[in-house]
């Protein structure tokens, strides 16, 4: 049997030597799920997703991305792991204040070692998707919210991930422009199979997901379809 | 392929806080700026010097008289009469001598039709011009049949040409001195400044003996102000001072312990400390210049540093699609060597307009070279580097999510 997309196994972080935010959690993701996790403020959901996402490490035990012990990986290779196989999706949006969305959306393929042409050729593709072609040229803060997400979206998709982790992507948002970003993220799972995971405290947005975790006080109360 | 990406990046950042880079920028300026123009003016300095020791001739002596000292009260150089034309025949049979030239300057008045003008009239042999290494342009030298019979001829240094001529033509032509006719035979190859600033091609040369008898007469037959003298070789030159020094000391019956009425100075020596003190001060000029360019590198620094901090949070955005940590820190590498490169470009075209501004402005030589722009280029490029590297390292080993939270 193949291994399953994400493996996690007794995983365990503490803050600060003897706070513990994350306690022997254990679950599997498959390729193709769309998961939500769930939990209140400081339950250790955003804990669990950074670790997810590699850009944290756990205090103990174990994550397996693609069969792949994180934990034995160099800061690059984990590097290499985010910009191949991961695309963010955060609650800031978290774009280049000072660059065009057509270069911020362009990024990560920067770093994938793409070509200038190609670069453009592949964002200006992706931002046409998101449906702002028109607006290429503008700076982050020029374009509304919903709008920044829709580019965070697009940069998330560039590189073509397996895996889009999205940590409160509704929360900056007014409901009707969530709930058009949402549809993006059902559009993406159905249409072409990427793995999500989404991480909220609102019970509407996790309703979107098949799958429903909730984290309470760094352990895993319940996990089950929904 | 994505190191031209990173430096198109870092160039991004560098326009998108324009006035920030040029601000740094200008640190960079003025340390390459004045690295260049104070070289400049070293070397040009140093030209000089070598110039005026070229001109001065090479492998030289120059004896000059005694002083008098009456009660105590001692007077300079040359104020006795002790040197003499024989003293001068009796130096050039010396083995190491190669020529030997008696001076008898002094000032006359120089009449041409409507033009006058005042110069140093110097009394000498037709060996002068050998011994100075000084050479005739137009018409002739006199010779030694000129200074036998005292005749009444001479010649014109280029100043004087200027000064009393134009552009006429003075061969040929007679001048008065001292309300005597002169027939001026040839005009000297333009010399320039001696060493300590005086134009030399403000002379005429006149026999020495017309000098002695018919211009300036004295009750001293023969006697001379000094004598030139100029070794065979620069080997011989200790030889030859101890030579010269043994014979004058016969012919003026100096006895052992008494003090000598003549003095021997190697002229030689005088221009090597001559040129050693411009390489002195044009390597002091460069070291204090080169603290400007420290300055600078330190204010990139400084800047780097703040636009890390400042970044962070655009480090984290850059990690968590993917940048490595190698990216971060070339990006910010590049970064600094980019600020230092187009401030040192600037700062080198600056420096070499200023120097040569300087040099029109003061009438002094000033000299750009080209391995001083590439010297002080090189180092402002090992600067940024150098100094770039501290702030880069910090980005670059900022872990993913402290970057990302930081506020």
């Amino acid at each position: 049997m193949a291994d399953p997309l994400l493996c996690v196994t007794g995983l365990y972080k503490n803050y600060l030597e003897n706070v513990p935010v994350l306690k022997d959690v254990s679950f599997n993701i498959e390729s193709g799920e769309y998961v939500a996790i769930m939990g209140h403020s400081g339950s250790g959901k955003s804990t669990l997703m950074n670790i997810l996402g590699c850009l944290d490490t756990a205090t103990a035990g174990h994550y397996y991305l693609e069969g792949r012990d994180t934990a034995a990986l160099s800061s690059d290779e984990l590097a290499l792991l985010r910009n191949r196989l991961i695309g963010f999706v955060f609650q800031g949006f978290n774009l280049l204040p000072r660059s065009s969305i057509l270069d911020n959306i362009a990024l990560p393929l920067l770093y994938s070692g793409k070509s200038k042409v190609e670069r453009r050729e592949k964002a200006t593709v992706m931002l046409t998707r998101v449906g702002l072609a028109q607006f290429g040229d503008r700076r982050p803060n020029q374009l509304s919210g919903g709008q920044q997400q829709r580019v965070a979206i697009a940069r998330a998709l560039v590189t073509d991930p397996k895996l889009i982790l999205a940590d409160e992507p509704t929360g900056n948002l007014d409901t009707q422009t969530g709930d058009e970003i949402m549809k993006i993220f059902q559009d993406l799972n159905e249409d072409q199979n990427i793995t999500i995971i989404l991480v909220t405290h609102e019970d509407d947005i996790a309703a979107h997901a098949k799958r429903l975790i909730r984290v309470v006080d760094g352990q895993i109360a319940s996990d089950q379809a929904s | 392929m994505i190191i031209g990406a990173l430096l198109g990046e870092g160039w991004a950042a560098m326009r998108a806080n324009r006035m920030r880079t040029l601000l740094t920028m200008l640190g960079m300026v003025f340390g390459v700026g004045s690295v260049i123009m104070m070289l400049a003016i070293g070397q040009g300095a140093q030209l000089m010097v070598n110039e005026s020791i070229a001109s001065m001739g090479s492998n030289l002596f120059i004896v000059l008289s005694g002083s008098t000292s009456a009660g105590g009260l001692r007077q300079g150089s040359g104020t006795v009469p002790t040197l003499t034309l024989d003293d001068a025949q009796a130096i050039g049979e010396l083995t190491e001598i190669a020529s030997v030239a008696p001076n008898l300057p002094n000032n006359a008045q120089l009449i041409y039709a409507s033009n006058n003008w005042s110069t140093q009239v110097l009394g000498t042999t037709p060996a002068f011009f050998d011994v100075r290494e000084w050479p005739v342009v137009s018409g002739e030298a006199f010779k030694d049949s000129d200074v036998r019979s005292a005749t009444r001829v001479l010649l014109m240094g280029q100043t004087v040409v200027r000064n009393l001529f134009g552009d006429e033509n003075p061969v040929g032509k007679m001048v008065r001195v001292k309300n005597s006719p002169f027939l001026v035979l040839g005009i000297l190859a333009a010399k320039g400044q001696s060493l300590d600033g005086r134009d030399q091609d403000d002379t005429v040369f006149v026999p020495i003996t017309t000098a002695q008898r018919q211009l300036f007469g004295n009750q001293f037959p023969g006697m001379v102000r000094s004598i030139m003298v100029k070794a065979k070789s620069a080997e011989v030159m200790a030889k030859a001072e101890q030579g010269m020094t043994e014979l004058l000391k016969i012919r003026h019956r100096i006895h052992i312990g008494q003090e000598n009425d003549f003095s021997v100075r190697n002229l030689a020596a005088v221009a090597q400390a001559a040129a050693s003190t411009t390489e002195a001060m044009s390597t002091m000029l460069g070291a204090i210049a080169s603290v400007s360019l420290l300055v600078g590198g330190i204010g990139i620094m400084n800047i780097m540093l703040v636009s890390v901090t400042e970044r962070i949070r655009e480090i984290g955005i850059r990690m968590a699609i993917g940048a490595r940590t190698r990216d971060i820190l070339l990006q910010f590498l590049f970064e600094a060597v980019m600020i230092s490169l187009a401030g040192s470009f600037i700062g080198a075209v600056l420096g070499v307009a200023c120097a040569y501004f300087f040099s029109q402005y003061n009438d002094t030589l000033v000299v750009v070279t080209l391995s001083s722009v590439f010297l002080s280029f090189g180092v402002a490029a090992a600067v940024g580097v150098f100094f770039g590297f501290y702030p880069a390292r910090k980005a670059a080993n900022l872990k993913p999510i402290e970057a990302l939270r930081y506020q």
